[in-house]
């Protein structure tokens, strides 16, 4: 029971011991673990960073969906204006084309009229000489009465 | 054989050497293989580590070196790498000589007797009921409090510790001989703590052998051997508890002890 050399062995063993088992013991189970912690630690932190960034592309598409709802609203708008525009400049150049065939055919007419007028008139006024010829029953001098004749066939 | 032989047989170390020059072969031996065992299964153990899915035995030990891990966290401040290993083995190595404590008293000695074929044969399987052991690893820590003491405080921080705590600047003599009652009695404490718990509970051990052994005798022995078996198996399960608790109080206030030797006298002083 007394103290004798033995405390001596002991010490001996002792810092040998701690010297194997941080050796062979703590330092590679304790590396393995802090790894394996510190893996765990990463792969939350990336799963989290994962997340936010899908959250963020999330919003992301929203806007870009919105935009390109808002484009195509505009695009619409802006054909159904430019639509109506062309109906309203076709419905003017068609009122325009339709004035200017009425005005053109108004003209024919009236040229029409006036040619007939003008056929009539030379008409009458060769009935009216056969007409007085055959009154008087002789031949009469057209150019000499052709005065005459023109005052008559203006009075018709 | 009386009783007073059985027990003193019992708690003769088998040695070698006359005076200080005595060398406890059976502590010396069972320490030393208990330290290989550790050794052994350790790097057995390192061979096959894996990181992904460890395996039934690795998380038991990585559940120990959390424990030791937790501990040096919470009572020691700052970081030191020699603390944990240290106190893992400690934690081990203690337990681990602890525990030849519960293999039945008169086992080994008897193989031993035995084999070499002496009947009176000495043989303490218990290296934990040798001072010489306790005093080994109390001494050791306190070589490390002292070193760290000095280094952290410088030499003249460390004189400052004995010359101003606790009682400050006008009770010097009265400081130094505190200081020194308190150095001195962490490794007294440490290693008399364990020697003496250790050393009780292997006397109650032989003790309760001692019911079926010397008391039963003839048609007693119906009543005797039961009462034995029955005491034994109660303290057995309570020494369980007493081994790992010795094992743990000498890991926990090494590093507490540590810790205090690492505290700057600057922060606490003033």
């Amino acid at each position: 029971m007394s103290i004798n050399a033995t405390l001596l062995i002991q010490i001996i063993a002792f810092v040998l011991l701690i010297w194997f088992v941080n050796k062979v013991l703590w330092g590679p189970l304790s590396k393995l673990m802090e790894d394996r912690q510190k893996k765990i630690a990463d792969g939350l932190s990336a799963a989290e960073k994962g997340k936010h960034e899908l959250e963020l592309a999330e919003q992301r598409a929203k806007e870009v969906l919105k935009e390109a709802k808002a484009q195509a609203q505009n695009v619409l708008s802006q054909a159904e204006k430019r639509g109506s525009e062309i109906v309203e400049d076709a419905k003017i150049k068609a009122t325009e084309e339709a004035d200017r065939i009425k005005a053109a055919a108004q003209a024919e007419l009236e040229q029409e009229v006036s040619r007939a007028r003008e056929d009539l008139r030379k008409e009458v006024s060769t009935l009216v000489v056969s007409g007085a010829e055959k009154i008087l029953n002789k031949e009469v001098d057209a150019a000499a009465h052709n005065d005459m004749l023109e005052t008559l066939v203006k009075s018709i | 054989m009386g009783t007073v032989e059985y027990i003193q047989h019992h708690l003769t170390n088998n040695h070698i050497g006359e005076g200080f020059w005595t060398f406890n072969l059976d502590t010396i031996v069972v320490s030393f293989l208990l330290g290989a065992l550790i050794v052994f299964v350790a790097a057995r153990l390192g061979r096959q580590l894996e990181s992904g899915k460890p395996g039934g035995f690795q998380n038991f030990v990585e559940s120990i070196l959390d424990f030791v891990a937790t501990n040096v966290r919470d009572a020691f401040p700052g970081h030191n790498p020699i603390i944990a290993p240290l106190a893992l083995t400690i934690f081990l190595w203690v337990w681990l000589m602890n525990f030849m404590d519960l293999i039945p008293v008169d086992l080994l000695p008897y193989l031993y007797q035995l084999i070499t074929g002496d009947p009176h044969a000495h043989l303490k399987v218990v290296p934990t009921t040798d001072l010489n052991t306790t005093l080994a690893m109390a001494f050791t820590v306190f070589a490390l409090i002292l070193y760290y003491n000095i280094k952290i405080k410088g030499v003249v921080g460390f004189i400052k510790m004995f010359l101003f705590h606790p009682f400050g600047k006008f009770f010097v003599p009265v400081n130094v001989v505190m200081t020194l009652i308190e150095e001195v009695s962490k490794p007294l404490s440490l290693a008399l703590r364990l020697f003496g718990n250790m050393f009780a509970g292997e006397l109650v051990f032989l003790l309760i052998a001692l019911i079926g052994g010397t008391l039963a005798v003839g048609a007693a022995a119906l009543f005797w051997a039961p009462l034995q078996a029955i005491l034994d198996f109660g303290w057995l399960i309570f020494h369980l508890l007493v081994i790992t608790l010795q094992a743990f109080i000498f890991m926990v206030l090494t590093i507490v002890y540590l810790g205090m030797a690492h505290e700057d006298d600057a922060e606490m002083g003033h």
